[in-house]
């Protein structure tokens, strides 16, 4: 049995807008998914359907085995979302947000404190639960939208993009946590435009693009087809002239930074032992660009789409 | 949904209602008693003592029950229509969309919370009519049945506002163009006896006429109209209303593209 289930679907706008035609997923349980795509791609409206905010033209969707035609509550049971903008009362206090929203699950009021209790204070939001959402900066708004999300404990937990507009330090605690969870088992999609996130959380991955799905597959297989990486590589000693890197197309960016386009099956361990028999050591190295940016760039660019 | 887990979400979305204006308190609970004693004050005794008796009644005794439930009605309708309305302007209504919280539970929770404002304005009102004029009640169940179904038949008309209003000029239309209008001339301030016989007629399509005359008789014992009529009205109402507003949410108007 599938997490998520997503066959041919199709949305028509009243104004005529086609925002999706055939998107198709495929998502197991215990997956980390992520679903990207440009601006315009289609990607909210497929969240809005799975989640029922948008009536959809045709198609199917099941999660976790139950259709969302003909089961609807119990399909939404299993989800959870964290929207892209903030979609809560910015003049109810924080901790009736999360009680409340259990409440709408069927939850006994008593619970449904105990639940608040647990999730705003994973989300370190506990202190400020008398507080008005209004009074929350950015970060917390969007660390309340997640507590919100986790309080019915569901299976499958939509995230899209919970990371924008957060600065650097909030973003790598909210890896950390979705990582948790997703060990824990729940099932993950997640929405970015920051790709780098997308490569270092995901397992399994699909791109829509013009309201199809251009890909789907796992993380591993979709990087292996880069032909080609670029690292840059920061050495011990400063040198002159680049040194002999045999088959490597390499260059020098200053005495002691140098640029190496690796290609498919070239391995660099070669190119240490060549720069270790010129008496030099690789000190630190990082990927020029993200692997799945370029990924990225060039299947949009087969789409036609830039 | 299990029906015990029903009951927990209908519960819930009332707590969150009864909080939402109990929480303004000053903006929802004290204008209309203020409002009713100005009414009090200048068309009961000011007024009221140069006109007479109706009905057997002093003036002041005869325009109670109408005060009472004009303030049920805006207030059971306000309180539905800003709240909706206000969800889908913040978006959280879809925090009840991707629930899987049953239509008419929605419908009925904040019909609940619509008909919990009515009722403590009602209350408050009725207090607030104390201080000028002596309340005998003629019958408890009739005021109590036309209090409590009224209160819920604006409730309801307020989520049909609400669903439909794209801005917040369309909150205020209906209450300020139909329902203002027909309040005041459905017979809190005269008999429609008192009226020629063409008005009369005319008056008998106001269905808040039969709710007024109907709250009449549960507190002084006099009616323009037949009661069973009124009842029957009353609640063929409420069943157009509420099957209309599931009918509503059911394909998403005004909050599902």
């Amino acid at each position: 049995m599938k997490a998520l289930e997503i066959n041919n679907l199709h949305k028509t706008y009243r104004n005529g807008n086609r925002a999706l035609s055939g998107v198709n997923l495929e998502v197991n349980p215990g997956d980390f998914y992520a679903l990207l795509g440009p601006n315009g791609a289609g990607k909210s409206t497929t969240i809005g359907i799975i989640c029922s905010l948008i009536n959809k033209t045709s198609g199917k969707v099941r999660v976790y085995g139950v259709d969302l035609d003909s089961d609807p509550a119990a399909a939404r049971m299993h989800i959870g979302l964290v929207p892209q903008e903030f979609n809560f009362n910015i003049f109810e206090p924080v901790g009736e947000i999360l009680i409340n929203q259990a409440g709408y699950y069927g939850i006994p009021r008593k619970l449904a404190r105990e639940r608040a209790e647990i999730y705003l204070n994973k989300l370190e939001l506990w202190d400020r639960r008398y507080d008005m959402a209004r009074e929350l900066s950015g970060g917390m708004k969007r660390r309340l939208m997640i507590a919100r999300a986790l309080v019915h404990e569901p299976r499958l937990l939509i995230l899209d993009e919970p990371t924008a507009g957060v600065d650097i330090e909030i973003r790598h605690a909210m890896w950390n946590f979705m990582r948790e969870l997703n060990a824990n088992g729940t099932t993950i999609i997640l929405t970015t435009h920051y790709l780098e996130e997308a490569e270092s959380l995901c397992n399994n991955i699909a791109i829509i693009d013009q309201g199809v799905t251009i890909e789907q597959t796992n993380m591993r297989s979709l990087l292996d087809r880069l032909h080609m990486e670029t690292f840059v590589l920061y050495l011990d000693n400063e040198v002159d002239v680049l040194p002999d890197c045999g088959d490597y197309h390499a260059r020098l960016l200053d005495k002691s930074t140098m640029e190496v386009d690796k290609l498919k099956g070239q391995d660099l361990n070669d190119l240490y032992a060549r720069l270790s028999a010129c008496g030099l050591q690789v000190v630190s190295m990082r990927n020029k660009s993200n692997r799945l940016e370029q990924l990225f760039i060039s299947m949009l660019n087969n789409n036609g789409n830039r | 949904m299990k029906l015990t887990a029903q009951y927990h979400a209908l519960k819930t979305i009332t707590i969150k209602e009864f909080l939402r204006f109990i929480r303004i308190w000053l903006q929802t609970v004290v204008p209309p008693a203020i409002t009713v004693a100005l009414y009090f004050v200048i068309f009961g005794q000011l007024i009221g003592s140069q006109i007479g008796d109706i009905d057997g009644f002093s003036y002041i005794d005869y325009i109670v029950p109408g005060l009472i439930l004009m303030s049920v009605i805006s207030n059971a309708y306000a309180n539905c229509v800003s709240s909706f309305f206000s969800s889908k302007f913040h978006r959280s209504v879809e925090e009840m969309m991707i629930s899987p919280l049953p239509n008419y539970i929605i419908v009925a929770g904040f019909a609940a919370g619509g008909m919990l404002r009515g009722i403590i304005v009602g209350i408050v009102v009725t207090i607030v009519s104390m201080f000028f004029t002596r309340i005998e009640v003629h019958s408890y169940g009739v005021t109590i049945a036309v209090f409590v179904l009224t209160s819920l038949l604006f409730a309801l008309a307020g989520l049909i506002n609400a669903v439909y209003a794209k801005t917040f000029d369309d909150i205020s239309i209906i209450p300020t163009f139909i329902l203002t209008p027909l309040t005041y001339l459905g017979g809190i301030f005269y008999s429609i006896n008192m009226l020629p016989e063409f008005w009369q007629n005319v008056s008998l399509a106001n269905p808040i006429l039969y709710m007024i005359n109907a709250f009449r008789y549960g507190l002084l014992g006099v009616t323009d109209i037949d009661l069973t009529t009124a009842f029957v009205i009353i609640l063929l109402f409420i069943a157009g209303l509420f099957l209309f507003a599931l009918q509503l949410l059911r394909k998403g108007v005004g909050i599902k593209p």
